[in-house]
């Protein structure tokens, strides 16, 4: 008898749907993954079947609506091991900035012709603030080889390579020159967890932070770099207050140069 | 001792031409990004000619100079180490068979490097890696690979950066051994002497010139100067015993306020080896690819044991950092781990100085 393959959902949440995309870019390799496992819920590509039981969950978007609390605590019902890919799923996600704004209130009024459809949390929080997480691929989107390498030490039980470290790190490794030393950029790679393969830094660009605070920021030093570099307080509160806007210590940080610009 | 000989500027691509000769990639000093790279060179014109580095704490930047030389800068970001040391790379390849598994070794570099303007930190950097890599109970097939075939040209420095201290690790500014060939640059071209059978060998396929004694005294000078002119210090050759007994000292709480815990400065640093191997099955399950990369003793791999991170703080990683390199290092290797190069200085982000934390460290 033939054993039954591993069956997996991919769900989404508040997002914008780019973080799935790296099952559907994966080309061949995704070929292979829908022969080593059961597809049972990916609405993008498909297959409709959110209460399945599956083995592995995958989750992009941020819990944002009413009715997303209900969803998300079925999927975890459903699911014997939990995966968030993505900003928004991890961290709260972009729409996040609306979190702890007075005014927030009264944009979904000026934003949408017919406001009476729109139903929303006062905050945007990531899928750990409401249930259990096995695992959080941070990124913004996430990569092919990050989901895909995810997905396949999970079906082969070894832990997978999901490293905090920061984009420094990655950025020597592949040989860049440091623009932070070299042209005075204010790149947010020594806090940033990488991810990316350092992405940005490697073009010249600096780092704008897409993969969240790395395992160990010093994000109040950071700041302060920033500062003597020459960006004012708006220019710093920005650089913390972007795509993981939600996710410490950018928040309080972020929050500490907004309220003192 | 032979006489000194003399290879005008106007004869340098004879030496990349003698070297391509023999069989070697020749790895030379670039202007670029905004930096001096080692990289890939075929032709003299592609050196650094005229440029001049201004390198502080956290800043480093190159400038058009005045002058006509090639090597009248100090170091770049690295040098040697990603060349023996591979930031990145395969270690073996096991797949699936019907009756078990096969397990593959990645193949070993081939290529022989042979790498111009060595400078003397990066020599006793290298003697302290090979000693890591080569010498101890396991040898790395993967650094002895590259190491072994690899040919040195040594360029004494004559233009420290003010983030130098070699003079007082007592690593440079001079190369002193292990070098082929050693060159001592001028305004018109450099003194250069051989350190090795294969360098000789070298020399005599190049056209040279008899040094003239102003020339070899005037290479002497710029050496001197080098060392001179040097306004940083470690303070101290072996500070094992009392970095040791300042453990709880309050500066690593003060310096851990600035550190980003961006490792930068260890994977700058010539001499830090450490590394982390990290498993990638396929997503077929036929197979998995084992590999090794660069690690930071400031990254959470480093210290995270079974369950429990050892050093959760930055004050904890960057003394783990110092004391290695300063103190424990003398026990493991019989000296000191910096050998004054001043990278971890100048690509700091934020311009933390060793020798000013070690100065701080002492009081």
């Amino acid at each position: 008898m033939k054993a039954q393959r591993p069956r997996i959902a991919v769900h989404k949440f508040a997002s914008c749907d780019g973080c799935q995309l790296a099952f559907l870019n994966a080309g061949e390799a995704l070929l292979t993954l829908a022969q080593r496992v059961e597809i049972l819920h990916f609405a993008e590509a498909g297959w409709l079947d959110p209460l399945a039981k599956v083995d592995i969950a995958f989750v992009e978007g941020s819990i944002s609506a009413p009715h997303d609390i209900e969803r998300i605590r079925a999927v975890r019902e459903s699911a014997k091991f939990l995966v968030t890919i993505g900003a928004c799923a991890t961290a709260g996600g972009l729409q996040a900035l609306r979190n702890g704004v007075k005014e927030a209130a009264g944009w979904v009024a000026d934003i949408y012709a017919s406001p009476q459809y729109i139903e929303s949390l006062p905050e945007s929080r990531p899928v750990s603030a409401h249930v259990k997480v096995d695992l959080e691929i941070w990124g913004c989107p996430v990569t092919i080889e990050q989901v895909l390498g995810a997905t396949a030490s999970l079906l082969n039980g070894v832990t997978p390579v999901n490293p905090g470290e920061p984009v420094c790190v990655e950025c020597k490794r592949r040989g860049h020159a440091c623009i932070m030393v070299t042209q005075n950029a204010p790149c947010m790679g020594p806090v940033t967890r990488t991810g990316c393969g350092a992405l940005c830094p490697g073009v010249g660009r600096a780092c704008y932070g897409c993969f969240g605070p790395a395992e160990l920021p010093n994000a109040v030093s950071m700041a302060k770099h920033f500062e003597q570099a020459g960006l004012d307080k708006r220019e710093v509160a920005r650089r913390f207050l972007f795509i993981t806007s939600a996710a410490q210590p950018f928040a309080d940080v972020g929050r500490h140069y907004k309220e003192n610009e | 001792m032979p006489a000194s000989r003399f290879l005008p500027h106007s004869a340098l691509q004879s030496l990349l031409d003698a070297l391509t000769a023999r069989g070697y990639a020749v790895i030379a000093p670039q202007a670029r990004d905004g930096c001096i790279v080692y990289t890939e060179t075929r032709h003299a014109d592609e050196l650094p000619w005229g440029i001049r580095l201004e390198q502080d704490p956290g800043s480093s930047r190159t400038i058009k100079g005045t002058h006509r030389q090639a090597f009248a800068w100090a170091n770049g970001p690295q040098a040697l180490k990603p060349l023996v040391f591979a930031p990145s790379e395969p270690l073996w390849r096991i797949s699936r068979q019907a009756d078990g598994y096969a397990v593959k070794a990645a193949e070993t570099p081939q290529r022989p490097l042979a790498v111009i303007g060595v400078r003397a930190c990066d020599l006793a950097a290298l003697a302290i890696q090979d000693r890591h890599f080569l010498h101890g109970p396991y040898p790395d097939p993967r650094y002895g690979a590259r190491r072994e075939g690899m040919l040195l040209v040594a360029v004494n420095c004559t233009h420290p950066a003010s983030t130098c201290f070699c003079a007082s690790t007592g690593d440079g500014p001079e190369a002193k051994t292990d070098f082929d060939l050693a060159l001592t640059e001028l305004d018109d071209g450099f003194v250069i002497e051989a350190g090795s059978a294969e360098g000789e060998q070298i020399l005599a396929a190049l056209p040279l010139q008899d040094a003239r004694a102003a020339q070899v005294e005037a290479a002497a000078a710029g050496i001197r100067h080098a060392a001179e002119s040097q306004t940083r210090a470690i303070p101290g050759r072996n500070l094992r015993d009392a970095l040791m007994a300042r453990l709880e000292h309050p500066r690593w709480q003060e310096v851990a306020q600035r550190c980003l815990a961006c490792g930068n400065c260890t994977m700058v640093c010539p001499t830090c080896f450490c590394h982390a191997e990290t498993e990638q099955p396929e997503l077929d399950g036929s197979g998995s690819l084992h590999s090794r990369e660069w690690d930071s003793c400031f990254g959470e791999r480093h210290g995270y044991i079974h369950g429990k991170q050892l050093r959760p703080e930055i004050s904890q990683r960057y003394r783990q950092w110092l004391t290695h390199k300063l103190a424990s290092w003398h026990d493991q290797f019989g000296r000191s781990g910096c050998v004054g190069c001043g990278r971890c200085i100048a690509w700091c982000p934020v311009g933390i100085d060793i020798t000013e934390e070690a100065a701080a460290l002492l009081k």
